[in-house]
């Protein structure tokens, strides 16, 4: 029977939680303590755990494993000599920020984005990365993307239609989300009706700064986009975007955004005070969702701290399985719902910061 | 030959780490025989254009390498080359 895990990539290590049989979480160990792992993830089409790590010394590695215990170093994705991320700044990888499989049907097909942008896939379970010329190559990029709280820009969503693993979303800070339909060689830009109130024109296709892109995967057309000026929600897989901020309530800024997986009027926002201060809202943690494609919001509480509060949710830091959700925070807070979100219970409050969560069966 | 010895830290990675006698003239030249030793080891100290990696260290010496984009600082054959971790964040 299959294990229902929890993997943490942490500041200080990859850290997992283990479903016990009656039903609750329980700590169970931690990997490569000590260093930064941007991204822990399972891979369940080849059964692979990964972890992305971000030495603060020694640069961006790759390590895989079989069993979560024994870990095998692997070459990280590297830009081929010559590469500029503009003219005259060489590009090297500055953080490896995003992690996907290439699709059920193409095991061993991965995908991972980095900062300053460049997306790198491998086709032998990470035994050696290309990057992908298509989009490193966009007439758009030296000149119309930038770093957004990063020096450089940095993919942070990478999304593989289920139904069709050529067909594949990305979204960069700062540059937009861009939509391939053959496999990397092709992307258009999908800003239609987002707003970047820090461009002199907000409406500008490139430039824009989503922090996460969702999609509900029963209707993978509906996309949902935290954004840096807002939430957006899309219809027609980004052909248009509208806004679905709540501009009275908190969900407003944040990073993280997680889509229900079957219902396309559903999603969650862990929201944070605007740019400028990046503290929970009045002190106070809540989880905001939406019913009805985010005309309305509504902010649950229970079970988090109100008024004693500062940490943040980063953006692959919000999970869900079904109706069960976890987060982490800035500050080592783990909080899980069993109830879509209504209500929390803190799996653990002394944890390194949390970088990213994820579900898995293994 | 030039010497090159490792911070402590690096051996959490490579645990047989001691230091080697290297035969380049170049600190550039030195890291390439190092990886030679220990592969891999290289991308821990510069990033795939050559570059020093930012929070860290080469020392000649007493003296920290003033090329730390091309590592082109040359080795007498008596030096002593220290690979170390900057000091960073207090």
């Amino acid at each position: 029977m299959a294990q229902n895990i929890l993997l943490l990539g942490t500041r200080k290590g990859l850290i997992t939680y283990k479903k016990t049989p009656s039903g609750n979480w329980a700590y169970d160990d931690a990997q490569f303590v000590g260093i930064p792992v941007t991204i822990a993830s399972y891979d369940e089409v080849t059964g692979t755990w990964w972890a992305l790590l971000d030495h603060g010394h020694w640069g961006c590695k790759l390590h895989r494993s079989k069993d979560g215990k024994n870990w095998e170093e692997l070459e990280a994705p590297k830009y081929p000599d010559g590469e500029e991320i503009k003219e005259g700044v060489p590009a090297s990888t500055r953080l490896l920020w995003a992690f996907s499989n290439g699709g059920a049907d193409r095991p061993g097909t991965l995908y991972i984005g980095t900062e300053p942008g460049g997306l790198f896939k491998s086709t032998d379970n990470g035994d050696s990365f290309e990057l992908m010329r298509g989009l490193w190559d966009h007439p758009s990029r030296k000149d119309r993307w930038f770093g957004g709280g990063r020096d450089h820009p940095g993919i942070h969503s990478i999304l593989v239609d289920p139904a069709d693993s050529d067909h594949i979303f990305i979204a960069i800070s700062c540059a937009g989300m861009f939509e391939t339909t053959d496999g990397g060689q092709n992307w258009e830009v999908r800003s239609n009706g987002l707003r970047a109130d820090f461009l002199p024109d907000p409406s500008s296709p490139y430039g824009q700064d989503p922090h996460l892109i969702d999609w509900c995967k029963a209707n993978n057309k509906v996309m949902w986009q935290q954004n840096h000026c807002g939430i957006f929600r899309t219809e027609d897989a980004g052909g248009n975007w509208h806004d679905i901020t709540d501009f009275n309530g908190p969900a407003n800024f944040g990073f993280a955004i997680a889509a229900h997986e079957t219902d396309p009027d559903v999603a969650w926002v862990v929201p944070g005070v605007s740019d400028v201060n990046r503290t929970a809202v009045d002190q106070s943690l809540c989880v905001c969702r939406t019913d009805d494609g985010g005309k309305t919001w509504q902010d649950f509480r229970t079970g988090l701290p109100q008024g004693t509060a500062f940490d943040i949710t980063y953006r692959h830091a919000l999970t869900l399985q079904g109706e069960e959700l976890v987060f982490g925070t800035t500050t080592g807070n783990l909080y899980h719902s069993t109830n879509a979100g209504e209500s929390w219970n803190t799996l653990n409050s002394n944890l390194p910061m949390v970088h990213s969560v994820e579900f898995a069966n293994i | 030959m030039p010497v090159v010895k490792f911070t402590s830290n690096l051996k959490r990675f490579y645990p047989d780490l001691t230091p080697l006698e290297v035969s380049g003239e170049t600190v550039a030249e030195a890291l390439d025989q190092v990886e030679q030793n220990h592969h891999g080891l290289k991308d821990y100290i510069v990033d795939e254009n050559g570059v020093l990696r930012k929070h860290v260290n080469i020392f000649i010496g007493n003296d920290m390498i003033k090329d730390r984009q091309k590592l082109a600082d040359r080795l007498a054959d008596t030096d002593e080359m220290y690979i170390m971790q900057a000091l960073s964040g207090g």
